[in-house]
């Protein structure tokens, strides 16, 4: 119920979050909305010595029109994505996710930033971002970088970050292609997805169907050679690896993906 | 560390460890005991407090985050002359609680909701509480409660009744 | 008595909010220390040692207490009721308390906490229930095997079964829940001057008094319980936990106020869960519908000591036939210890267990003879004119309307409409399929009435009202109830009347709130100690007047006795008591009743469930619930809301799970799915009012009623969305992945 000892300290800007980091070291964590950290740090599965509070970086909390882009600021929460007339109109796939991520109460405090970096394979985000081919933007010791969002998961609860690295923004380009659909399967809506399909046009990906978000990759090949929705989602559990737990057996979480691609790929076209 | 809250409109301020969550500060340290922990999961909603006009979780917020901030607890919402918020009255009329232990959480998280969306369909109001859980009312006449109070209030009063309590501009 | 008044509990709960234990600002409790458990993390083992030292180097640790330290003798190896106040040689579950560490500031009770080293030596768990009756490895090794109790009622299995043309029989679960009341156990305690006050959140302050000084080894004079606010009971709240004890325990050994509080993960392992039975039915009859014969044999989950499973299952083969009128029935049971967190009373408590089982024996019984099911209900219900009925099970239900219940609920569902919005989703073949189900119940409250409840009325010198009353309410407004029952009958005014509950000092004698039998005992208590009341003024008003008490009468519209038709004469409540003498006008009243009473009624709900995902979802729900006359509708519509959700959720959602080397898997409410209001509809009640005479009040109880009703109607509307498809039968919780595999299997078969 109570995390363990640590030290708190507050960054004012990025600069001095690095360098709170950089002086931390391994022992250090980043602590934007908190809301997946605190809970770790409160069972005590995460005991992090120093905590780096970025929360108030208001700087990084922005979604702006670039032309032929949108960038998204890492500090900015899930209900300012949801908000977001820009996303609603250019990008509602986002905003839509955006949406059915926990509860408003977990809105009003969690940030995509938070929510990318922390790797989980359940959340809603992360595989929509990969659904959008999105680029992020980072700030470490020795400079910014650009990630592919395609080389950002590396496993579970894993990511391209280094140490101390800190996620500042999210660029996704405008899609060519309209249609989108958000399908999230659950028992509770406040449960996180059981499976989850984030739909852009052709490009599908996946929510906790393995270690990290998947892109559909077999859908999306049979897509491009002209198969039908309902044919194309068939092939949904290929290159997949879905865990078995209280929830749902891998077999029919492998069910579950092939129905809810279907779905989305439908809805997606209804709404191209 | 030293924090700083300004909680129902008074400056509490006290010497705190660095772990030390809200929902405690609320508690132990400025001594209002309405907002309840319920869970260790961020799961149940008992610990709802507006944090700057909004409705958060005080168990998954350090004191230290809500340093120079404003929150407004359920013991903040009567008015000045005692007068019940029309969410406490509308809970009152249409008997939302049982045990009143969900209560608080529920009320804050009901008042968040319609400063958001003053109007909302039932629909919207359920899934609008799915962060708050409760165990005696089957929530029937929580969502009258807050039904109630959306119709019976102007849309755009509770928004600043909101935001009076926590002193930023209404949206 | 019947009209609709809102809470005057409700104020302050709404801007102050309650006080429950952790919310006490109490002086004696000033430098209380902090208790924290150590709990076991293994389901079955001997301990070996226990190594404090790291611990009590820790900041702010002033002692670490374990089993040798209190220094009860050991329970016999043979008596699985024996629960350690902390566990001595032997852990039975994964959350059995071990050790106990107190510090000066709650955070540190978590930190020096995880520096308890015990060393377990693990012996073989048993959590499977149906291995548990014949398994080697034995909780309690002085007993021959795990199995505690043996039990039957009514007709041995077999009678009856050979007269029927048709026969059918199934293995089913009801499952583990977990009580999951907002507020988690707590408790703090303080010893001065010979004495300990400790102040918990119970349904019983007086049986926990008891308890409290038979395990101290203290005369009960020396122990006061105090109830504060409680946030939430629903039956694990009965009595006292052995955790609050050892808190009590340790306030007296180290002479200074203790606090505790669990957190939510302790209470998913350490607080008492519900439920937990195998049951297997059979159900014979006629083609063309009635049922001849009935037989359930339970096996009943009692976790690692003995606590209530026994009287639970007792109630469950009690009730085993419902509301049928079944010629030949018998009801068989085990009780069974396991390696997992020990069972206890969750409302309803052994009662929901029963429907749901006849139930879905009715409903499987339905679809062999390929009848409606309500028509089958209708055919074999108890008719209106066979009451006082007693069962083969050995129940004597008082009054009941069965038919017309079912009949009601059926109307206010519109059940022509859905069957027939039911074909055509069939007939197109959509994703989304329509599924009806209901349930006809019957159900036992007071069911000790011969303990009875007390209550003591106290008129003052002011006119002004007190109950005291041995009920102890955690939610059910007893507050506003007794002071509605107080102002009917004497005319003084609500915010006159004091409702105090749940302190020893001030109600010694009392049983509390369980049951479901608050308002027919302890309300019934509160309304006799008003008649008497009423009484002793009308003859100290004569006296006071000279007049004869014969030609004296009360007029209610004033609250005052006056020589009949002679207004100016009216002496009032103050008057009358203050002359009465310092106590005023007192009555002190225990009421028991001759029988307990059957509240009854039946349920419709209306499920949609996708059929490529097997998510099932509940769009409707429409409940009769009889519980005889109604005090307050408002609070009886409460406790039918409540009710229904728990109901609703052990059919669709909750159920604690353990994995087989017993390790809990649903010990956090993110895994435990409780319900929230996204996954319920509003509600539909319909009114309907048959009195008992059992008691003054008419009343039966109703607390419970909404749990036993809904399971099974929601159970069989999952069901009856996809029996088209070849479906019989889904477990509870019917969750997306048993319906879509109940689907697949129902295809394979064809």
């Amino acid at each position: 119920m109570i995390p363990a000892p640590f030290e708190y300290r507050r960054a004012s800007t990025a600069e001095e979050a690095l360098k709170l980091a950089a002086d931390a070291g391994d022992d250090g964590k980043y602590l934007a909305g908190g809301h997946s950290l605190l809970p770790l740090m409160k069972l005590r599965l995460a005991q992090p010595e120093v905590i780096i509070d970025i929360g108030r970086l208001r700087d990084l909390s922005y979604v702006r029109d670039e032309g032929d882009q949108i960038a998204i600021g890492a500090l900015t929460r899930h209900h300012d994505l949801v908000r977001s007339e820009l996303l609603a109109r250019e990008l509602p796939l986002l905003a839509h996710a955006a949406s059915q991520v926990g509860d408003p109460q977990i809105r009003h405090r969690g940030t995509v930033g938070g929510s990318l970096a922390h790797g989980d394979p359940a959340s809603d985000l992360p595989a929509v971002l990969l659904a959008l081919d999105a680029t992020l933007v980072s700030r470490g010791p020795s400079g910014s970088r650009e990630i592919g969002v395609g080389e950002f998961f590396s496993g579970l609860f894993e990511t391209a970050l280094q140490p101390g690295e800190l996620l500042t923004e999210i660029r996704v380009s405008k899609p060519a292609q309209r249609g989108w659909s958000f399908q999230k399967f659950t028992k509770r809506a406040i449960d996180w997805a059981i499976v989850g399909v984030a739909v852009q046009g052709r490009q599908v990906a996946l929510v906790n169907m393995g270690s990290t978000p998947l892109r559909a990759g077999a859908v999306e090949q049979a897509l491009a050679g002209g198969a039908s929705p309902r044919e194309a989602a068939a092939q949904a559990s290929e290159g997949t690896n879905p865990v078995g737990d209280i929830n749902a057996s891998p077999a029919y979480r492998e069910h579950l993906a092939r129905v809810l691609v279907a779905r989305g790929l439908e809805e997606a076209a209804s709404r191209a | 560390m030293k924090v700083a809250v300004t909680v129902n409109g008074r400056q509490v301020a006290a010497e705190v460890e660095d772990r030390m969550l809200l929902v405690h500060f609320l508690r132990e340290v400025a001594d209002l005991t309405a907002t309840n922990v319920g869970c260790d999961t961020t799961s149940c909603g008992a610990c709802t407090v507006l944090l700057d006009g909004e409705s958060v979780k005080s168990c998954t917020v350090l004191a230290a985050q809500a340093d120079g901030s404003e929150v407004t607890t359920c013991e903040g919402l009567a008015g000045a002359d005692g007068q019940m918020h029309p969410v406490q009255l509308a809970f009152r009329a249409e008997h939302g609680l049982q045990c009143g232990f969900c209560t608080p959480g529920m009320v804050m998280a009901a008042v968040s909701l319609l400063a958001e969306n003053p109007n909302p369909t039932e629909e919207q109001v359920r899934s609008s509480l799915e962060g708050n859980l409760c165990r005696c009312t089957g929530y029937h006449n929580i969502v009258r409660a807050v039904l109630a109070a959306a119709g019976d209030t102007q849309a755009g009063a509770l928004a600043e009744v909101a935001s009076a309590v926590s002193g930023k501009d209404a949206p | 008595m019947g009209t609709r008044v809102v809470r005057t509990e409700d104020p302050r709960l709404l801007t102050v909010g309650g006080v429950y234990v952790d919310d006490l600002r109490t002086p004696e409790l000033t430098r209380a220390v902090h208790a924290t458990f150590v709990r076991s993390p293994i389901a079955h083992a001997l301990i070996k040692a226990v190594d404090a030292t790291a611990a009590r180097a820790q900041p702010g640790v002033i002692a670490v207490f374990t089993a040798e330290d209190i220094g009860e003798p050991p329970g016999p190896a043979d008596q699985p009721t024996a629960e350690p106040l902390l566990a001595a040689e032997r852990v039975r579950y994964v959350g059995e308390p071990v050790a106990l560490v107190l510090t000066e500031a709650r955070y540190q009770g978590e930190d020096a906490a995880e520096l308890v080293s015990v060393d377990y030596e693990p012996l073989d768990p048993v959590i499977d229930l149906g291995a548990a009756a014949t398994a080697e490895s034995l909780l309690f090794p002085g007993m021959e095997s795990n199995i505690v109790e043996t039990g039957t009622a009514g007709e041995a299995d077999g009678a009856g079964f050979d007269a029927c043309e048709v026969v059918v029989e199934r293995t089913i679960v009801n499952q583990r829940l977990a009580p999951v009341p907002l507020e988690v156990r707590s408790a703090a305690a303080v010893w001065a001057d010979g004495r300990l006050t400790a102040w918990c959140s119970t349904q019983n302050a007086q049986m926990s008094r008891a308890v409290i000084a038979g395990r101290l080894g203290l005369e009960p004079p020396a122990v006061r319980v105090i109830t504060p606010d409680v946030g939430g009971g629903f039956g694990a709240k009965v009595g006292i936990d052995r955790d609050p004890i050892a808190v009590a325990w340790a306030a007296r050994h180290l002479s200074r106020p203790v606090r505790w509080v669990e957190s939510r993960s302790e209470n998913l392992v350490g607080m008492v869960h519900g439920r937990a039975q195998r049951q297997t039915y059979k159900i014979g009859g006629t083609r063309d519908g009635r049922v001849l014969a009935y037989h359930l044999d339970l096996i009943q989950d009692c976790g690692g000591y003995a606590r209530f499973g026994p009287f639970l299952v007792m109630l469950t083969r009690l009730m085993a036939t419902g509301v049928y009128d079944i010629p030949h029935a018998g009801a068989s049971s085990k009780a069974v210890l396991t390696n997992t967190t020990p069972i206890s009373a969750y409302r309803g408590a052994g009662r929901p267990e029963a429907t749901a089982a006849i139930e879905r024996a009715m409903d499987d019984f339905a679809a062999e003879i390929g009848m409606d099911p309500a028509e089958v209900r209708r055919k074999n219900v108890v008719p209106p004119d066979k009451f006082p009925h007693t069962t083969p099970t050995g129940a004597t239900y008082d009054t009941g309307e069965y038919a017309a219940a079912i009949d009601k609920v059926l109307d206010a569902a519109g059940y022509a409409g859905l069957r027939a919005e039911q074909a055509r989703r069939r007939e197109r073949g959509d994703t989304l399929q329509l599924g009806i189900g209901m349930s006809c119940y019957v159900e036992i409250t007071g069911a000790d009435p011969d303990a009875g409840e007390t209550a003591r009325l106290v008129i003052d010198g002011s006119g002004s009202a007190t109950v005291y009353t041995g009920t102890s309410p955690h939610g059910q407004g007893h507050h506003t109830a007794w002071a509605m029952l107080v102002q009917d009958e004497l005319s003084i005014p609500m915010e006159q009347i004091t409702v105090v509950h749940g302190d020893t000092d001030a109600i010694p004698d009392a049983i509390g709130t369980y049951g479901s039998r608050s308002l027919q005992l302890g309300g019934a208590a509160v309304y006799q100690a008003a008649v008497e009341v009423k009484e002793k003024a009308r003859g100290i008003a004569a006296g006071m007047m000279e007049a004869s008490e014969a030609d004296l009468e009360f007029d209610a519209g004033r609250g005052a006795w006056q020589v009949r038709g002679d207004p100016a004469t009216g002496l009032g409540w103050a008057d009358i008591a203050t002359q009465a003498g310092a106590e005023g006008l007192v009555a002190d009243v225990k009421f028991t009743a001759s029988q307990p009473t059957y509240p009854f009624g039946a349920h419709l709900a209306v499920a949609e469930v996708d059929v490529e995902t097997g998510k099932a979802t509940l769009v409707r729900h429409v409940t009769v619930d009889d519980a005889g006359k109604i005090l307050n509708p408002v609070l009886a519509e409460g406790q039918r809301h409540g009710g229904i959700a728990q109901g609703v959720a052990q059919a669709l959602l909750e159920e604690v799970r353990y994995d087989a080397d017993g390790n809990p898997l649903t010990s956090t409410l993110a895994d435990y799915a409780a319900i929230t209001a996204t996954e319920l509809p509003s509600f539909e009640l319909v009114t309907s009012e048959t009195p008992t005479t059992v008691n003054p009040l008419g009343a039966k109880g109703i607390g419970e009623a909404g749990t036993i009703g809904s399971v099974p109607a929601v159970q069989n509307a999952v069901i009856d969305a996809v029996s088209h498809l070849g479906v019989r039968h889904i477990d509870l919780p019917a969750t997306p992945e048993r319906v879509w595999a109940a689907i697949n299997e129902a295809r394979a078969g064809q």
